[in-house]
């Protein structure tokens, strides 16, 4: 469903951020991929994103190039994935709900379907009682619960997590991947990068390991090998 | 589903002006400032151009007629100058009014007024006095009073005594000189201090924006349209300039009752209160005309910077 062909990116100082990188992604999959810092696996998101285009090759999802699409196709595309981030990426200025509300009228969902759905997904990641809170007012692990919120509201075919648990202690490290898992069983395909040994071991699916911009390990059941 | 995001935008921004109100204080607060600069222009406008009027209305020429000119032949050249395009207005002096005239300005000089008795008749003819429309313009009068009074005569000699424009000239060349180069000033430093203040005000919503540029990249990863992102930011910018241009249309209250009489002995008949209320619609609509536009496009040209891909 999620086809890299030999992506490569080239920044200014000539170093490969991406070295001719295939993979691809079958639907309702959890992937992992992991690599130290500068390996290449934000940059390999920021090109499932279209947030930057590779220098060589491309990046399809469901056999059409993703940086060939016109812009309203890109916002199209873009509501078909949730993101979820380090930095959680709420907006500042709006509560929970509103964050996760905000994604529903970008998609262009009914205020009734705004009602109904968002207190049902902040539920879902055990918030109800912070529906009001702005981001300021909450924890690193609510914060990111209201991310992962948003990042399912829509029902998306993609959950792309760019290490959700980075700044967060361990019980909600584990507390995360559990929610990542179950919306994995409900048939959403599920990215993840991270360092954090543990998670990837939890996880217990498929493991791909990048170093210098390149593919060096992808092992169907892995475990944690750098 | 266009209604409903309109509503949203709507509602978005007001909640967002609301909540940001630091920045919507500082941006209004500046753009008050701009759009208080602008609408000063539009007073020293206005006292410019009365006391330009005011000293155009000094400048005229005077033709003086010989006394044993008779009315009707002057009545003939009044009509004929009334005729010419670059001409204002011709007010007619009669011999028996320059006289009652020349008395009354000479009330406190008995010798004159003796020498004057003393004489028997009425020494003054009358005369013409004719405004033009601009002062440029007296030249071309002069011109043709010069022709005219070659042809307008009395037994072969001219009904007119003299045309004061040669004596006269100097002053009036000076003065066109300094209403058309005031104009000028008056225009460049006017442009000068509207294209500042519309840059200061660009520059601090541009500033507001930028604090919001992760906002929008988040926004974007969501999967929203760009006008549905931009959208809040314009409507915000509207209402600083909604907000400022009130504030300054209340401001301009006191600063015309204050200034209004100053105005008034100074420069001319203009008194600024009375402007201020008598065009009120008009300032009304350039004030907060130029606020919601310069509130829109500023914030539709800063957010732009941002949603380009």
């Amino acid at each position: 469903m999620i086809y890299f062909d030999q992506v490569s990116k080239l920044y200014s100082s000539g170093q490969p951020a991406l070295d001719s990188v295939t993979l691809s992604i079958a639907p309702k999959e959890f992937v992992s991929i992991v690599g130290h810092s500068g390996a290449g696996k934000t940059t390999l998101l920021k090109m499932l994103l279209a947030e930057e285009c590779p220098s060589d090759g491309g990046v399809f999802f469901e056999s059409s190039d993703i940086h060939s699409f016109k812009k309203s196709a890109l916002n199209n595309f873009r509501r078909r994935i949730g993101t979820v981030f380090q930095d959680f990426r709420l907006l500042p200025n709006k509560t929970a709900y509103e964050n996760i509300a905000f994604a529903m009228e970008a998609a262009g969902k009914t205020d009734e379907e705004i009602h109904s759905d968002v207190p049902h997904v902040l539920e879902l990641v055990d918030l109800g009682d912070k529906m009001w809170n702005f981001p300021h007012e909450l924890s690193g692990g609510e914060k990111q619960r209201v991310a992962i919120a948003r990042a399912i509201v829509n029902q998306p075919d993609i959950i792309i997590a760019d290490e959700p648990t980075g700044n967060l202690d361990p019980i909600n490290t584990f507390e995360i991947v559990q929610i990542l898992k179950k919306i994995n069983d409900l048939g959403t395909m599920v990215i993840l990068t991270t360092h954090n040994k543990g998670v990837v071991d939890s996880v217990g699916g498929r493991v791909v390991t990048m170093d210098g911009g390149r593919v060096i390990r992808d092992d169907k059941k892995g475990k944690y090998a750098l | 589903m266009i209604g409903t995001n309109f509503k949203r935008i709507i509602k978005s921004g007001f909640v967002s002006f609301w909540r940001n109100g630091v920045v919507s204080f500082a941006s209004i607060l500046v753009m008050t400032m701009t759009l208080f600069v602008l609408g000063s222009i539009l007073f020293v406008n206005a006292t410019l151009d009365a006391s330009l009027s005011q000293i155009r209305d000094k400048v005229d020429i005077n033709v003086y007629f010989v006394t044993t000119a008779p009315e009707d032949d002057i009545f003939a050249l009044k009509s004929s100058l009334e005729a010419l395009p670059e001409v204002a207005d011709v007010e007619y002096v009669s011999r028996e009014k320059a006289l009652a005239e020349f008395t009354l300005r000479h009330q406190n000089d008995q010798l004159t007024l003796q020498a004057l008795e003393e004489l028997g008749e009425n020494p003054l003819g009358a005369n013409l006095n004719i405004k033009a429309k601009e002062t440029s313009q007296y030249e071309g009068i002069a011109t043709f009073l010069e022709d005219e009074s070659a042809l307008s005569t009395l037994d072969d000699t001219s009904i007119i005594d003299k045309v004061n424009y040669l004596q006269n000239k100097t002053a009036i060349d000076k003065l066109t000189k300094i209403v058309d180069s005031s104009e000028k000033f008056g225009f460049i430093i006017i442009a000068i201090l509207a294209i500042a203040s519309i840059i200061i005000s660009f520059n601090t919503i541009r500033l507001a924006i930028y604090t919001s540029k992760d906002e929008i990249s988040v926004m974007k990863l969501v999967g929203a349209s760009n006008s549905y992102i931009r959208g809040p930011f314009v409507f915000e910018g509207i209402m600083y300039g909604v907000v400022a241009g009130i504030v300054t249309l209340i401001l301009f209250y006191p600063f015309t009752v204050w200034l209004g009489p100053l105005t008034e002995n100074f420069f001319s008949d203009i008194n600024l209160f009375d402007y201020y209320i008598d065009k009120f619609s008009k300032i009304f609509f350039i004030v907060l005309g130029s606020g919601i536009l310069l509130g829109a496009v500023s914030s539709y040209i800063a957010v732009w910077r941002y949603l380009k891909k």
